[in-house]
């Protein structure tokens, strides 16, 4: 049986260790400089927030599969745009999450290549590396609910995180193994119970897919596919594969079952909708948010998170009439690709009934609409939405005369 | 900077000595594979019935295999259980609104099964069991007749109820593309 750092930490912390230790170590007598250097465990050995915070990922409830695991990032608790990596969203259709040991993982690159080659984790982390800050989001996120959970910035759209990802462009290793002319997409393929699997247009993993070892500094999470995840920037995450093992190059899309039947839609007029990759312009307010309670008039700064697929967000527009005037927020800088970019908007609530909402604007000028206008485009009633994916539609909060905030939503 | 100095010069040198279309490699990491090793981890299977492997079966071969190893979440008619969800229709499509599968190729759910089912012991199939097992389940999605052989040959020539009812039906992309769907038009 392996040591378990969570088994660990409460073993530690029922037997009162962790005070002990600290103090022995701090007063351990007759150190010299070739002592070696003291461990200390559990909590002091890596941090934990306070249990005041409350930082915790919630499911909807609703029943589900044997094969989902779904956990939301509590954006309402979160400042800045990184998602620290314990808060970062999950979406899983695996058995289990895998265990494994990096010494022993392998990434293989082959198919309509020169070079067919295998590369072993210290073998990636010796090519030039780049540090990117990207979000990703599930397909799923944002779909309007009906009842109790709408009332949750978290439980809405919480399937989106942002992380500043660290590895080698996976363009430096397809130029390694030498692309034929011929080819026109990769098969990336995770080391998970169902060896995920995921079709990408060579177009875009020539661009500026990632395969990425860390996350926020830290080796990538087990949950989020340590020690390998393909990060393909700003377009759905179905195509981020976990637990990445190999890429294989090909010449047509593999309409892998996760790809193909399992996460496509139906368009109001019956066609079905696939291979949509790239995701819209999407903002939401964070605070003021449905559940919340302003304690009385005055000043409360109104804050949340912008991206979008297309790109940089150009800017976000803050409404507090529902829509019927908007104003230009404050982003926080810098504003980088296919990123979360954080908005501020001053506000002071003069203790009548008030609709927040927030508009956001990327760099190909696409604009985030209202649920009716999408609805418009799409020539299909609003109810679409609630069981459709990829819904980017903007985001109203009601404030009550008690301050309670409320989904405003039809 | 000294690195990259280094490395134009690599490069400088590299294109002195090998003709301009052979790229070779810039950094030299990495292990060439063996063959096997290669064959042991290709195991997708594409539209066009590339890598799939011989074998044989039919639906009623299948209707064995799935009584015995995916009946428990699936149910005994492919109905699903507590555990998850039915085979019929086949696919996830949201919302429903076209009748039957919404997978559009066959070689999809071979892929799936071999890859990933059953859900405690992936792998485990063997080809043939495969075969008959996606041809249960095509058979229970009234896609094929209980008696039609599937094989390498003719898994792939199956026609799947809406595999023209995709936009677009062969999806493509290259830099720059816009988003194909939803594209909401521009304001200010």
């Amino acid at each position: 049986m392996g040591s378990h750092p969570r088994s660990d930490r409460r073993r530690f912390l029922t037997s009162g260790g962790a005070l002990a230790g600290f103090v022995m170590g701090a007063t351990r007598p007759g150190r010299s400089q070739t002592a070696a250097p003291y461990e200390p465990q559990g909590l002091l050995a890596y941090g934990q927030p306070s249990r005041f915070a409350n930082l915790v990922r919630r499911t909807t409830g609703r029943p589900t599969t044997i094969t989902d695991t779904a956990l939301m990032t509590p954006l309402q608790e979160l400042d800045g745009i990184i998602t620290p990596s314990g808060l970062h969203y999950l979406m899983d259709h695996v058995n289990g999450i895998p265990d494994i040991d990096p010494r022993q993982h392998r990434l293989l690159l082959h198919g309509m290549v020169d070079r067919p080659l295998t590369f072993t984790m210290e073998e990636l982390k010796r090519f030039p590396s780049v540090s990117r800050i990207h979000f990703l989001e599930c397909n799923a996120n944002s779909r309007p609910l009906r009842g109790p959970n709408r009332e949750s910035v978290q439980l809405v759209h919480g399937r989106t995180s942002c992380s500043e990802w660290t590895g080698v462009l996976l363009s430096v290793l397809l130029a390694e193994c030498g692309v034929q002319q011929q080819a026109s997409w990769i098969v990336a393929e995770g080391s998970d119970s169902n060896r995920y699997t995921m079709s990408i247009p060579l177009g875009k993993a020539l661009d500026d897919a990632l395969v990425a070892y860390a996350q926020n500094g830290e080796p990538v999470r087990p949950h989020q596919g340590y020690p390998l995840r393909l990060v393909v920037p700003g377009w759905e995450a179905i195509r981020a594969v976990k637990w990445l093992r190999r890429v294989h190059v090909v010449d047509q899309p593999y309409m892998a079952w996760h790809e193909s039947g399992n996460n496509a839609d139906t368009r109001p007029d019956g066609k079905g909708l696939w291979f949509r990759f790239e995701l819209g312009p999407k903002s939401v307010i964070t605070r003021p948010s449905g559940g919340q309670h302003l304690p009385g008039p005055g000043f409360c700064e109104i804050t949340g998170l912008a991206w979008s697929g297309g790109g940089i967000v150009r800017r976000v527009d803050v409404s507090t009439d529902g829509g019927r005037t908007y104003r230009e927020a404050e982003l926080q800088q810098p504003v980088l690709p296919h990123a979360h970019t954080r908005f501020r908007f001053p506000w002071r609530w003069n203790g009548e009934e008030a609709v927040l909402q927030s508009r956001c604007t990327d760099q190909r000028g696409e604009v985030q609409p209202t649920i009716e206008e999408a609805a418009k485009i799409l020539n299909a009633t609003i109810d679409y939405f609630y069981q459709a994916d990829h819904f980017n539609g903007i985001q109203p909060w009601k404030i009550a005369r008690d301050g309670s905030v409320t989904n405003a939503l039809p | 900077m000294r690195c990259r100095e280094r490395l134009l010069a690599a490069a400088v040198t590299l294109a002195a000595c090998v003709p301009a279309q052979a790229q070779g490699p810039t950094y030299g990491l990495g292990r060439t594979p063996s063959a096997e090793d290669i064959r042991a981890a290709d195991t997708a299977v594409a539209p066009d019935g590339t890598g799939l492997p011989p074998g044989r079966g039919t639906a009623r071969d299948g209707a064995g295999v799935y009584a015995q190893k995916c009946a428990a979440c699936h149910g005994p008619n492919g109905t699903g259980t507590a555990l998850h969800r039915g085979l019929i229709p086949l696919g996830n499509a949201k919302p429903v609104k076209i009748q039957g599968s919404l997978v559009p190729y066959a070689t999809t759910v071979w892929d799936f099964i071999n890859r990933a089912m059953p859900w405690t012991k992936p792998g485990s199939l063997v080809a043939d069991e495969v075969y008959a097992v996606t041809a249960y389940v095509l058979y229970l999605n009234d896609i094929v007749k209980d008696t039609d052989v599937l094989d390498a040959t003719s898994l792939s020539k199956v026609q799947m109820p809406h595999r023209d009812d995709f936009i677009p039906a062969q999806p493509g992309w290259k830099p720059g593309t816009r988003r194909q769907f939803g594209n909401y038009p521009k304001r200010q």
